[in-house]
């Protein structure tokens, strides 16, 4: 469509474009703060070295530079790391005091499974009692990433030992406490994994501030190192895909502040399916009684405008009736009957993720109604007559002509459920989401998938991160991150939708009229 | 319940009759016995006192101004105005003798004998194949090679064999106009029905295609009884045998058509024809 607005629509041609333009902006706008916000945090950013007017020495990454208050001048923000050191990572410089600044090679970041980064230089690398020997600089970082390497080796290795061995034989032995073969195993694993813990432990690293202030690392508590000054564009970008994948693919730590949102983003594509597989069929079947069932009288349309209204129910309402309902109420039910053994712990009775997919599949219901109701409305009167007319029966008519031709309108429906479902937050925070649930709700174990376990989403995961972590400064590129994520998870739930959508319509084409 | 029919059976029930020259034709020889039918829409009068009878094996055509229930009065023939609450209707629509509105009478098995086709083509979304198979489907208990048998006859019957032959498994949609409208034909034969209703079969298609419908109407009536309702009055001189023009929900005069066109006994019928009235 290269045709170009004419001049004589007038004023309301213009606006209507400028404000279709101004959304587009305006979308355009946040999703791009969102990725260079929260991608760039993962960039392995240069270190400074900075010496003051007073002569006081700091390394750290520039992050951002505001004006004074008050005064002329702007002061900078560096994350300086070293929190054993100094008990604070953050330095708010004026940018007048700063005397002079360059970037040294030499100048590692590693970070720790304690106290979080460190910035300096690298000393030594050895066993934890013999550090004193000098060795130069390349011998000592070759030797940290040699090290760096085994260590992860034997971390995947105790993992997968935890994973594979420990944790189905105590849920074993859950079960049957007098197993003894299993008690066995269990020592024989356990002693293997006191074993790995051995040989990591040992090695340490002689680490010195740029101010001169020694300390002694061990190193199976440093996670990985890196000299940002000395990376090449391609050995950055390589840390860079490295650090997202490790976003997307781990666990979080330091209490949502650090890690990935592996569990957020299974939890949340988890529920979006479940409550779409719930909704649906419920969804449609009312809308089949409305609008083919009912007699099409005053009370169908007090139903109907009931219907509609639903649909603007505040979400924190649906919380607090799947929690009263559903929680408590079926789930109380079905822990009393089935689960009495390990009352008083509940089972169903308490949130999980079969009631927060319910919940949000209350809470999309009325949408699903009301797209199938008009894509059922849609279908010609004809295509009805016809299949009347060679002696179906009005279910047979509705089974095998109207609800296939309506199912792209349902397809609609489920879109719309789907993109409101998945930013709901409010009402899971009532039925079952939790702050940290490193077990997804999916394993090896029967039943394979786990309705009554708590689990994580990219929504609360957000709200928690941004507001319940010890170092604001440090979780927001992780709420960026976070927010870009659950953005792109909606899309590609949608454009799923939409594809299957384009499917339905598209396989018969569009009927030509004589 | 359905009542199972293998439709060489019901084939052998067509038996050609002798039918009379004038409207009196032999009762035996009647498919459809109207009498005394009357119908309104929510109270509003649309068909007043309608008696006639159809003959087997023949062409009636419905003509009359627009909105002058012949389209009604047709669809009152295999109860399509059933789910529509608002009409109410009187009088007795007899088929082969039997009451059609009798309690006994399952409607689907009704319409299953009393085929339709409509003005505008209605294929469903569904392969050509599909959509001939449907009816037969419905009724189920057909092998897969029976049912190729039967698709391949009602596309032959319906003049479309030889035009969708090679592409059977293609939407219906793909199909032109007239080719819809001969495809939703064949899909009513399939079933093998006693009489098949036309509204106005042809007046959305181009003159080409209406000429196709046409030619298969006639060769049609050796299989089954037709009644045809159209607004054009030469494609009613064409195909039909006898003719019945209504004005106002009233049925003004039946007769063979060569009757009704030549020789009109009312002067109503002869302005209508002669296209001096609106």
């Amino acid at each position: 469509m290269s045709r170009r607005l004419p001049r004589t629509e007038g004023p309301w041609a213009w606006l209507a474009a400028g404000s279709v333009a101004l959304s587009l902006l305006l979308l355009g706008g946040l999703l791009l703060l969102l990725a260079v916000r929260g991608l760039g945090h993962f960039w392995p950013a240069s270190v400074t070295l900075v010496e003051l007017e007073d002569g006081r020495l700091l390394a750290g990454q520039a992050v951002r530079e505001l004006p004074l208050e008050r005064q002329a001048g702007r002061e900078r923000l560096y994350f300086t790391g070293n929190r054993d050191l100094d008990g604070h990572v953050w330095h708010w410089l004026p940018v007048a005091t700063i005397v002079a600044s360059e970037r040294p090679a030499e100048l590692v970041v590693l970070e720790r499974r304690r106290h979080g980064a460190f910035i300096g230089r690298l000393v030594a690398v050895g066993e934890a009692d013999s550090l004193a020997s000098a060795q130069s600089r390349e011998a000592a970082w070759a030797r940290l990433e040699a090290q760096l390497a085994e260590l992860q080796e034997l971390r995947d290795e105790r993992e997968r030992l935890r994973r594979d061995v420990l944790r189905p034989l105590i849920r074993r032995l859950d079960a049957r406490p007098d197993d003894t073969a299993a008690r066995q195993a269990l020592a024989e694993a356990n002693a293997r994994v006191r074993e790995l813990q051995q040989a990591m432990g040992g090695q340490a690293a002689l680490l010195e501030s740029v101010d001169g202030r020694r300390l002694v690392q061990p190193l199976d508590e440093v996670l990985r190192a890196w000299q940002p000054n000395a990376m090449s564009l391609g050995e950055k970008v390589g840390a860079w895909s490295q650090g997202v994948w490790r976003f997307l693919s781990e666990g979080p730590r330091d209490g949502n502040t650090a890690g990935g949102v592996w569990p957020a983003i299974f939890g949340t594509v988890m529920m979006v399916l479940l409550m779409s597989l719930l909704v649906t069929p419920f969804g449609v079947l009312a809308a089949v009684y409305l609008n083919e069932v009912a007699h099409q009288g005053r009370l169908t349309n007090l139903v109907r405008i009931a219907v509609r209204n639903l649909a603007g129910v505040p979400s924190i309402v649906y919380g607090v009736f799947g929690l009263g309902v559903f929680v408590y109420g079926i789930g109380g039910t079905l822990d009393d009957w089935f689960f009495s053994d390990a009352l008083p712990s509940p089972t169903f009775g308490t949130g999980g993720l079969l009631w927060a997919s319910l919940t949000l599949a209350l809470l999309t219901l009325p949408v699903v109604i009301v797209a199938t109701e008009e894509g059922l409305a849609r279908i010609p009167v004809q295509q009805r007559e016809g299949a009347l007319a060679l002696g179906a029966t009005r279910l047979e008519t509705l089974t095998r002509v109207v609800l296939p031709m309506a199912v792209p309108a349902m397809l609609t429906g489920v879109i719309l459920a789907v993109a409101r479902a998945a930013g709901e937050v409010a009402p899971l925070m009532l039925v079952g989401v939790a702050k940290l649930a490193p077990q997804i709700p999916v394993d090896g174990e029967f039943p394979f998938l786990h309705l009554d376990r708590k689990f994580m989403h990219l929504g609360y995961h957000i709200f928690d991160t941004a507001f319940h972590g010890n170092d604001v400064q440090a979780a927001l590129p992780l709420v960026y991150a976070t927010a870009l994520l659950l953005v792109l998870v909606i899309l590609v739930l949608n454009l799923t939708a939409i594809f299957l959508r384009h499917y339905f319509r598209s396989r018969h084409g569009v009927q030509p009229r004589p | 319940m359905r009542r199972k029919r293998s439709p060489m059976t019901l084939l052998s029930r067509f038996q050609p009759s002798a039918s009379g020259s004038i409207i009196d034709f032999d009762p035996t020889a009647s498919c459809f016995e109207i009498e005394g039918v009357s119908l309104a829409y929510g109270g509003k009068p649309a068909l007043r006192d309608i008696s006639l009878r159809v003959p087997r094996h023949r062409v009636t055509a419905f003509i009359g101004p627009s909105g002058c229930g012949k389209s009604t009065l047709l669809r009152l023939l295999n109860r399509l105005h059933d789910l529509n609450e608002e009409v109410s209707h009187s009088g007795r629509i007899l088929l082969e003798g039997e009451d059609i509105h009798a309690p006994e009478v399952a409607v689907d098995e009704l319409r299953r004998r009393v085929g339709m086709v409509f003005q505008v083509p209605n294929p469903f979304p569904m392969s050509i194949y599909e959509n001939v198979a449907f009816g037969l489907r419905l009724q189920g208990g057909l092998t897969r090679r029976r049912m190729d048998d039967i698709v391949e006859w009602a596309l032959q019957s319906a003049a479309l064999w030889d035009e969708v032959k090679d592409r059977l498994r293609a939407s219906a949609w793909s199909l032109s106009g007239g080719q819809q409208q001969r495809l939703v034909i064949a899909r009513s034969l399939a079933v093998r029905p006693e009489v098949l209703l036309l509204d106005e079969p042809a007046s959305a298609l181009d003159p080409i295609s209406t000429l196709k419908i046409e030619e298969l109407i006639r060769s049609l009536k050796s299989q089954l009884t037709l009644i045809l309702v159209t607004h054009n009055m030469q494609q009613a001189a064409r195909v039909s045998d006898y003719t019945a023009f209504l004005q106002d929900g009233q049925l003004v005069e039946y007769a063979p058509t060569d009757t009704l066109f030549t020789n009109p006994s009312l002067r109503s019928t002869e302005n209508y024809i002669t296209g001096r009235m609106a």
